[in-house]
C-alpha cells in the first residue's frame, strides 16, 4: 500500500470576517496526481499557502509523511521535500534562468558562508554537478536556449515552465502546481502535459489547481472541488465533473457575475 | 600635489570600503539600510578607545568590527520580520542613537570634544612626513582584500541566495532557504566591513568626534552605490573615487568663484543631485550596471 503523503485535516482560516477554508480535509495517495478545482474564491491557493507554510491556518492540522508541518517555517516544510510553485510565475527577474535553477539545489555545501570561502574544491564540484542537473532539466523543458537569459526577460509560458523546471531541482516528493498551465499556449501545454505524466512515472507526488478541465482529466486520478473554502465534491475526475453540485457551483459564480 | 593625491585616495578608498559594506546589503540583498553610518562611528570609536587603552591595534580593529557586526545582526533579529522598510526606519534611528550616545557619554568619549592623540598603525616605523602615503598603502590594500572577499561571496552559491532574497524573498522560502538567516548574516557583515572603514577613518584624521558621523555619511554611501550600480563593487569603488573626486576638485574652484564657501559647498550637493536625477533618467542601472539586468520585468 501506498498510502497517504498528505493528510489535510480541518483546515480553517478566516480573512476578517470570510472563512477562506471552512473545515477543509484533503487526502493525497503517494505517487498520485491529486488536481484541485473550484470557482474563484473557493480558498484553492489559500489552501496551497498554508501547505506549504506561507500562511498560518486558523485551526486544523497537516501531516506530510507523517509529521505534523503547521508552524513550520515556510523554508523548512520545502527541505522536507513539499515544494510549491506560485500562480503568478516568480521568475528571479535580475538572476539568469540558469541561476534561478542552481538556486533550487538542496543542501548546498557553498550556501554557507564561510564553508564558500574555505571548501572550493567542494563547492566548485557541487556546482558543476548542479549545472550540469539544471541543463538536463531545462532541456526537459525546452528552456535550454534561454539558460543565460535573465528570468524577467522570459514569456509568461516560459515563467511557468521555469517555476516548475526550477521546483524540480529541489527534488521534491510533492510538488504542489499552481494553475501551471495559464497562460502557457496550447502546443506548449500538451507537451507539459506529457512532462508531468513523466514526472508520475517516476514517482512524484503531484498537487495542481488548474481551471482547464480538459488538463485536469488528462492528468489526474483524484479530483478535489473546493466551493466557499469547502470540499464541494472529491472521487474520480469523471464521476465529479458530472456531479450536479459542482456544475452548480461554477454556474452560480457565474449568476454571481452577471448580477 | 601629490599630498593631495594621497589624500584623496585615503578618503575615496576608506569611503569606498564603507560604500562596499552598504552594497552588499543594499545590491545583493535589497536590504534598506539607512543607519550604515553608526557602524562607521562603532568601529572608529572602539578601535581608538581600545587603542588609547594600550590593546594592540588589529585586535581592536577587529573588537570594533565584532561590535559593528553583533549590532547589525541584533538589528536585523529586531526588524526583519517586519516588512521590510521598517528597517529603513529603526536604522536611521540607531544612527542618530549612536551619535548621541557618543556626544553625551563625555566620560568615555570626551563628547563633542572628540578625541585625539589616540595611536596609529605603524607610526614609530614610518616617519610623520611619509604617514598618510604608508596609510594609503594600507587603505588600498584593506580595500583590495574587501573587494576580493566580496566578489567570491558574491560569485558563490551564498551570493545567489542572497540575489534570490533581493529579487523575490518568496522563491527563496519556497526553495528552502531560511532567508531571514541570510539577511542577519548580510547585515552583520556589512556592517562589520563599516566599521573596518571607521577605524582607517580614525586613522587618517588622527582626530574624530561625534560629529564626523552625520547621517549625511550613510548617504554619501549611497550615492556612491547608485552612481557605480547597485550590486556592482567595482562600480561602488568607482562611484566612491568619482565622488571623492568631483568634492575636491571643486574645492580648487572656490578661489575663482565670488559664493561664500557656505553657498560653494551647498551649490555642490545641488550638483551632485542633478547629477543624480540625471543618471536615473539616462542611466538608471548606475556607470558600471548591467542595463539588460534592469531593462526587464518590472
Amino acid at each position: 500500500m501506498a498510502g497517504e503523503i498528505l493528510l489535510v485535516r480541518e483546515v480553517n482560516k478566516g480573512f476578517g470576517g470570510i472563512l477562506a477554508l471552512d473545515r477543509c480535509s484533503i487526502a493525497v495517495d503517494q505517487g498520485e496526481i491529486v488536481g484541485l478545482i473550484g470557482p474563484n474564491g473557493a480558498g484553492k491557493s489559500t489552501l496551497f499557502d498554508i501547505i506549504s507554510g506561507f500562511v498560518q491556518p486558523d485551526a486544523g492540522s497537516i501531516a506530510f509523511r507523517g509529521e505534523e508541518i503547521v508552524g513550520l517555517p515556510a523554508h523548512r516544510i520545502a527541505r522536507m521535500g513539499l515544494v510549491r510553485t506560485f500562480q503568478i510565475p516568480r521568475a528571479l527577474m535580475r538572476m539568469t534562468v540558469l541561476e534561478n535553477m542552481m538556486l533550487g539545489a538542496q543542501g548546498q555545501t557553498g550556501e554557507r558562508a564561510i564553508a564558500s570561502l574555505i571548501r572550493r574544491h567542494r563547492v566548485e564540484d557541487e556546482e558543476s554537478r548542479i549545472r550540469k542537473k539544471a541543463e538536463e532539466i531545462l532541456k526537459f523543458f525546452d528552456l535550454l536556449p534561454m539558460k543565460d537569459h535573465y528570468g524577467g526577460s522570459l514569456s509568461g509560458g516560459q515563467k511557468k515552465m521555469l517555476e516548475m523546471a526550477r521546483a524540480l531541482m529541489a527534488d521534491p516528493r510533492l510538488l504542489l502546481l499552481d494553475e501551471p498551465f495559464a497562460g502557457v499556449n496550447p502546443a506548449l501545454a500538451d507537451r507539459l502535459i506529457q512532462q508531468i505524466k513523466i514526472l508520475k512515472e517516476k514517482g512524484l507526488t503531484i498537487m495542481i489547481i488548474e481551471h482547464a478541465i480538459p488538463y485536469v482529466i488528462a492528468l489526474c486520478d483524484e479530483l478535489y472541488v473546493l466551493n466557499k473554502g469547502r470540499v464541494l465534491a472529491h472521487g474520480r475526475p469523471e464521476e465529479v465533473i458530472a456531479d450536479r453540485r459542482v456544475f452548480e457551483a461554477y454556474l452560480g459564480e457565474a449568476d454571481d457575475a452577471q448580477s | 600635489m601629490l599630498d593631495y593625491l594621497v589624500s584623496i585616495v585615503l578618503t575615496a578608498g576608506i569611503y569606498a570600503i564603507f560604500a562596499l559594506g552598504l552594497n552588499l546589503q543594499w545590491g545583493y540583498a535589497g536590504l534598506l539600510n539607512f543607519g550604515h553610518v553608526s557602524f562607521m562611528a562603532l568601529g572608529a570609536y572602539t578601535t581608538v578607545l581600545l587603542g588609547m587603552h594600550g590593546v594592540p591595534l588589529p585586535l581592536a580593529v577587529l573588537a570594533g568590527m565584532l561590535l559593528a557586526g553583533a549590532s547589525g545582526a541584533f538589528l536585523g533579529m529586531a526588524t526583519l520580520r517586519l516588512r521590510e522598510d521598517y528597517l529603513a526606519i529603526v536604522t536611521i534611528g540607531f544612527s542618530e542613537i549612536i551619535r548621541f550616545l557618543l556626544l553625551n557619554w563625555s566620560s568615555l568619549t570626551k563628547g563633542s570634544f572628540g578625541l585625539f592623540g589616540y595611536p596609529r598603525p605603524g607610526e614609530n616605523l614610518v616617519g610623520a612626513m611619509d604617514y598618510n602615503l604608508f596609510l594609503a598603502c594600507l587603505v588600498i590594500g584593506v580595500l583590495a582584500l574587501v573587494y576580493a572577499l566580496l566578489e567570491l561571496l558574491a560569485r558563490s552559491p551564498w551570493g545567489r541566495v542572497l540575489k534570490s532574497i533581493r529579487d523575490d524573498e518568496a522563491v527563496s522560502m519556497a526553495l528552502g532557504k531560511n532567508s531571514f538567516y541570510y539577511k542577519v548574516q548580510c547585515l552583520a557583515l556589512g556592517s562589520a566591513i563599516a566599521a573596518l572603514s571607521g577605524s582607517l577613518l580614525a586613522f587618517y584624521l588622527q582626530y574624530i568626534n561625534p560629529n564626523n558621523f552625520l547621517p549625511l555619511e550613510t548617504f554619501y554611501a549611497w550615492i556612491m552605490v547608485i552612481l557605480g550600480g547597485s550590486g556592482n563593487n567595482r562600480g561602488t569603488i568607482l562611484g566612491a573615487f568619482l565622488l571623492w573626486g568631483f568634492f575636491s576638485g571643486t574645492r580648487f574652484l572656490e578661489g575663482y568663484l565670488s559664493f561664500s564657501p557656505s553657498a560653494t559647498s551647498a551649490a555642490r550637493m545641488v550638483i551632485i543631485g542633478l547629477i543624480l536625477i540625471g543618471l536615473m533618467m539616462f542611466r538608471p542601472q548606475g556607470l558600471l550596471g548591467d542595463k539588460e539586468e534592469l531593462a526587464i520585468g518590472r
